[in-house]
């Protein structure tokens, strides 16, 4: 070890007294390590999952025993490193220097040693004891790579453990260690990257210039190593910590060694070398993989996009063979029969009450939990696709066509979610690692058609044009797309300036599926939705009810209906009547009550006579318009929710459906000008 | 020995073909992100997807990373070099 690196004292092993406190276990690692897995496998269901403070960024957290001991561990994001290049690399290295967990568990592959130690070398600088699980040993082994984990632990100076987290081989010997080191029985005393000569003057002038003024709990020498980087974080931390005459010195030398942080990196690559020298006693052989026999046709420009548009098609089928029926089921046996079961009970209850229970909260919430298995279908095919690796492949097939909005492939499989529901499609925009894209894409998501509008289209479209209706259907299908991808190259010029982030992606190998890995997944996201429903839906659908039912008991003399009356006018910009402006507004909690809306203003008349009676009611004109603006208007008050969550701003909620209202009245009045210019 | 060193930008490395990065010229956030996956001056890169147009494939020790054109026309390699 270098004698210039003094904070390694830092590293001795903190012992922690059993019994007197739970440990805390951070586990740390680059994407595609199998790191998650590695999570599942030590807590099982013992683990929930938040949002880092503040940030849209997945928290998991759990619990795991130790001979009898509980233990916590948290899953921290998986980074490439730990310079502040994105929000999930700033939660890594602030995780680690404040909260000082008692064991930081680095996963990398023994199928990639020299990509994944890359962020070993970062944390091994770090002060706190280290532990290395080499995953993937299995994979290795295909690929004829043989690695001697007790000469890699010798170099590295930190215990090594062999595993493959997927068949939870190895996971015995890593509770063992875990224990040693805990107890103190064992440490880490890693073995530093160097850093060359001549930028280790750089580095000693600007720890000069810093000393004293390191706030805590950031290690001076750490400090300086990302000044010299150019981290924007650490830079923008010490430049209100330093006077202004320390600060102009270190930004001398830093202008002057603008290129240092490509040698720093340099450094830590040949640390790397020198830790694969000793380990590796035989590299890959020189085979064709099966990763790159996949990708000759999955990356392929023409049969990537022929193979995806297979992929898409079988998920639809899915849907609609399973995931509609079961949906149509639960509609109308369950949730009717609830509400009818709720009815019976509430026989003398005061009418107010009856109405809230039966029309409010089962009629919203539940019109919206019903669509829970194509949302589960939705989830899944997104967990399925990711954990196999085929993620990727979607993503790079996709990138010219997204260009056209300034995103790039990353965007494109959130979005095709939303023709399922439009809510597992907003909660998919977390796998976008730029927040700029991620924030875009969660705006012109709600433009995607999803089932529950096309059920609308599928009832009216029929009743208003007959033989025409499948037309009429795939032009309102092609309109929203079209708008969608007007908007998103709007708004990438008009709020982004164009900017487009960096198309940086690495393509994992393939993988079999890890079917405790997506279990869990999909039940974590639709618990998040349950969740969801129990609060911000339920509380929109109570005030949605209190609007349509107060001030006398009934929806034609309602305050809803009053606004419906006020905003009338707007509503004819569009050739709405109040009915239909009514209707249209009934559809926040659920698309589908614009057609229950209908009905009771009509007077209740059954499904079959409705249809009558709309096409008698309304010009064709008006028609068109409606259906245009049902499926274009203000999303549904679950979409919402998880614009909400997932953009962390009301503010961008409300300009999302403010946009919208805007996108659906401009196309709906356009569309009635120009049928009734037609002479419709 | 004075070869002339051929420096193209790595869209232009055809698939199957080897180079040697010489330098980025994109700004100090993409290339800091391209050298935590590996990306650093002198390193070995091949070619393993590239039509010409959209997005391509390269590998770097031993990861295979998809570039935008735009990202991969920043990058400076010599051809050839192993």
């Amino acid at each position: 070890m270098s004698d210039c690196h003094d904070t390694s004292v830092a590293v001795a092993p903190r012992p922690v007294s059993v019994g007197t406190k739970t440990p805390l276990i951070a586990l740390a690692g680059q994407p595609n390590m199998g790191k998650s897995t590695l999570f599942n496998l030590l807590t099982g269901l013992n683990q929930h999952v938040g949002n880092w403070s503040g940030k849209t960024i997945d928290r998991r957290e759990g619990i795991f025993l130790l001979d009898g001991q509980e233990c916590n561990l948290v899953d921290l994001p998986g980074t490439y490193s730990l310079t502040a290049n994105s929000p999930e690399e700033v939660i890594a290295r602030e995780f680690i220097l404040r909260e000082s967990p008692d064991l930081v568990i680095a996963v990398i592959s023994a199928a990639n040693l020299e990509r994944s130690l890359y962020l070993v070398s970062e944390l091994v600088t770090l002060p706190a004891p280290l532990l290395v699980v080499l995953n993937m040993m299995d994979v290795a082994e295909q690929e004829g790579i043989r690695i001697e984990p007790e000469v890699l632990e010798a170099a590295l100076g930190v215990p090594v453990i062999p595993m493959t987290a997927t068949r939870a081989s190895g996971a015995k010997d890593l509770l063992r260690v875990v224990g040693d080191m805990l107890a103190g029985r064992r440490v880490s005393m890693p073995h530093l990257p160097e850093i060359r000569t001549d930028h280790l003057d750089v580095l000693n002038e600007i720890m000069r210039h810093t000393l004293g003024y390191v706030p805590s709990p950031y290690p001076a020498e750490w400090t300086a190593l990302k000044l010299l980087e150019g981290d924007a974080e650490m830079t923008r931390a010490m430049r209100a910590a330093l006077p202004a005459s320390n600060w102009e010195a270190i930004n001398a030398v830093l202008i002057q060694h603008d290129d240092a942080f490509l040698a720093v990196a340099s450094g830590r690559y040949e640390w790397i070398a020198r830790m694969i020298r000793a380990a590796v006693v035989h590299p890959k052989v020189g085979q064709i993989s099966l990763t790159e026999r996949l990708d000759r046709w999955a990356a392929h420009p023409f049969w990537g996009l022929v193979i995806l548009a297979g992929i898409l098609g079988l998920v639809f089928w899915l849907t609609f063979t399973l995931g509609t029926p079961v949906q149509t089921w639960l509609a109308t046996q369950m949730v009717s029969r609830l509400a009818g079961l709720t009815s019976a009970w509430l026989i003398n209850a005061p009418s107010w009450l009856h109405d809230l229970l039966v029309g409010g909260i089962i009629g919203g919430v539940g019109s919206v939990t019903t669509f829970l298995p194509i949302m589960i279908i939705f989830f899944a095919t997104f967990a399925l696709l990711e954990d196999t690796g085929y993620m990727a492949r979607a993503a790079y097939v996709m990138d010219n066509l997204m260009h056209l909005m300034g995103l790039h492939g990353k965007s494109f499989l959130p979005l095709f979610l939303g023709f399922g529901c439009n809510v597992p499609s907003i909660m998919g925009t977390r796998t976008i690692d730029s927040p700029k894209a991620r924030l875009l894409t969660t705006l012109i998501a709600p433009l995607v058609p999803c089932t529950a509008r096309m059920a609308v289209v599928a009832f009216l479209a029929p009743a208003f044009f007959g033989s025409n209706a499948l037309y009429v259907s795939w032009g309102l299908v092609l309109l929203s797309l079209t708008l969608l991808v007007l908007s998103g190259t709007l708004l990438n010029q008009v709020i982004f300036q164009g900017q487009r982030s960096a198309f940086i992606m690495e393509m994992p190998l393939y993988h079999l599926p890890n079917a405790r890995t997506i279990g869990l997944l999909v039940w974590q996201r639709t618990m998040s939705f349950v969740k969801k429903a129990g609060t911000t839906i339920l509380a929109m659908a109570v005030i949605v009810w209190a609007l349509s039912y107060f001030p006398n008991g009934e929806l034609q003399t309602s305050f809803l209906v009053r606004f419906g009356h006020f905003v009338e006018p707007v509503g004819r910009l569009m050739g709405f009547d109040w009915r239909l402006t009514v209707a249209l507004l009934t559809s926040f909690p659920a698309k589908e009550n614009a057609v229950a809306t209908l009905g009771v203003l009509f007077g209740s008349s059954p499904a079959g006579n409705l249809s009558q009676v709309l096409t008698a009611s309304f010009s064709t004109a008006s028609a068109l318009s409606f259906q245009v603006v049902t499926m274009l208007f203000i999303p549904c008050m679950a979409t919402v929710a998880a614009v909400r969550q997932e953009t962390g701003s009301w503010r961008w909620t409300l300009f999302n459906v403010g946009m919208l209202l805007v996108i659906s009245m401009g196309a709906g009045s356009a569309v009635y000008h120009l049928a009734r210019f037609l002479g419709l | 020995m004075s070869a002339i060193v051929e420096e193209i930008s790595l869209d232009e490395l055809a698939p199957g073909e080897h180079g040697t990065v010489l330098s980025f010229t994109d700004g100090r956030m993409v290339t800091n992100r391209l050298a935590s996956l590996g990306f650093t001056p002198g390193v070995g890169v091949d070619m393993t997807q590239n039509y010409g147009h959209g997005p391509l494939i390269v590998t770097v020790r031993g990861t295979r990373v998809a570039l935008g054109r735009g990202e991969a026309a920043k990058i400076f390699v010599q051809k050839g070099l192993k």
